[in-house]
């Protein structure tokens, strides 16, 4: 699975970024088709943030719609499966948005006590 | 493109001085001088996702390119893929400098990607020189095939991962050195769903299905259909005992990726197999006829 070679990565990252502070709150920016499952995601962040910075963070994962512009006639439209296409008839697009798995923010501090 | 700096996500391909050029070290830094590159160590694939922190980073690097939005939230905006792409950035131009065409053999388990690479090493090596990668969970099963076929291989084993990544592949060409102007065929896991997200810094993915598993493959699993630059359908001669609808795959193929190629083979009864040793042949030879990377378009 997938999920957890990037959540170890997530965890890596913002620990060598923020240098050893713990962390409270990581959160992510998760494309609709990049190919990971955001459920996965989150039962693989407490496992792999335990004995790390980030112990008992709390994930937030933003969802981001697919853009897509049309080379043919500039529309920018969303993307409701892979292969939507423009409303000109063209498949030929450029997605803009709708890959990403990024990073975008995390907080610094003592994760809330429950 | 970045907020914070202004900068484009995903990393630059690089022309390589072949006399200077050390593939096994990952380099220190970036020969752009990109403060947003970051060196990582190629990890061990057999422990394929531990990673080696032994370097040290400069104390202003935290505030290379951030902002807090307020005390204690820092913006990164980070791509979490950032390393592999950047290391199949790195794999890309170094299969460039050399002229080496590298196919990613892509396919769900069983499809017949061992059995066609086999029959594509044993037939087509007194026209090419090939070079092989393996990548399995675990046993060098596929790689001792290869090698009885007659190619240089490595057999790279994931233990619990489901794809092979750049990292892995780095590792397999310091062991492999595949030759100026040859073919570097890359044997991905079986999965259809990860190696998806994975570049290796290949040429072309090639993707195979097998007739035994269902006409509408393409619509199940868009991604690795539409990341396909082609599709073999093989085992075509098991065509009439099974319920596959050629036609309407190959539709479900162009619906998912219109500019894939398409061909239809048996890696067992040899049939299609000549259009396929033509197209890398062809390949190939686009390969060998730049010597250079084409400059990328300025950005507006």
């Amino acid at each position: 699975m997938h999920e957890l070679a990037l959540v170890q990565s997530v965890v890596e990252m913002v620990t060598e970024h923020a240098q050893g502070c713990r962390v409270r709150r990581v959160k992510l920016e998760i494309g609709k088709f990049t190919c990971v499952m955001p459920d996965a995601i989150r039962f693989c962040f407490d496992v792999v943030a335990a004995g790390t910075p980030l112990e008992g963070a709390c994930l937030e994962i933003v969802e981001i719609e697919a853009w897509a512009r049309c080379r043919v006639c500039g529309e920018t439209f969303v993307q409701e499966t892979l292969w939507t296409g423009c409303r000109c008839g063209t498949q030929d697009c450029e997605r803009i948005s709708g890959d990403e798995l990024r990073i975008r923010e995390y907080e610094l501090g003592a994760a809330a006590a429950f | 493109m970045c907020e914070t700096c202004g900068c484009s996500d995903g990393a630059a391909v690089k022309v390589v001085n072949l006399k200077t050029a050390k593939p096994r070290d990952p380099p220190s830094e970036h020969p752009l001088g990109d403060t947003h590159y970051h060196a990582y160590h190629i990890h061990d694939a057999a422990n394929s996702h531990l990673y080696d922190h032994g370097h040290n980073h400069d104390d202003d690097h935290i505030h290379d390119h951030h902002r807090h939005s307020h005390a204690s939230t820092v913006l990164i905006e980070r791509d979490v893929l950032a390393k592999n792409a950047s290391l199949a950035a790195r794999n890309r131009a170094w299969f460039t400098g050399r002229e080496i065409l590298v196919l990613n053999l892509v396919s769900g388990p069983g499809a017949g990607k061992t059995t066609l690479l086999e029959r594509t090493v044993r037939e087509l090596r007194h026209k090419q020189t090939f070079f092989v990668i393996e990548g399995d969970q675990a046993t060098s099963n596929d790689g001792l095939r290869i090698k009885a076929a007659g190619a240089p291989v490595v057999q790279i084993n994931t233990g619990s991962g489901c794809h092979l990544d750049a990292a892995m592949v780095a590792r397999g060409l310091a062991e492999l050195k595949p030759s100026f102007g040859s073919v570097l065929m890359i044997e991905n896991v079986g999965n259809l769903v990860c190696p998806a997200l994975f570049d290796l810094g290949e040429s072309a993915k090639v993707a195979i299905l097998s007739v035994t598993e269902g006409d509408d493959k393409p619509v199940k699993y868009p991604h690795m259909f539409q990341a396909a630059s082609l599709l073999l359908i093989n085992k075509m001669d098991l065509l009439p005992y099974v319920e596959f609808d050629l036609d309407r795959c190959q539709s479900y193929a162009r619906q998912v990726n219109p500019s894939i190629d398409m061909m239809t083979l048996s890696a067992t009864t040899g049939e299609g197999l000549e259009t396929w040793f033509d197209w890398i042949s062809a390949a190939s030879r686009r390969e060998r006829g730049v010597t250079f990377p084409q400059p990328a378009e300025a950005a507006p």
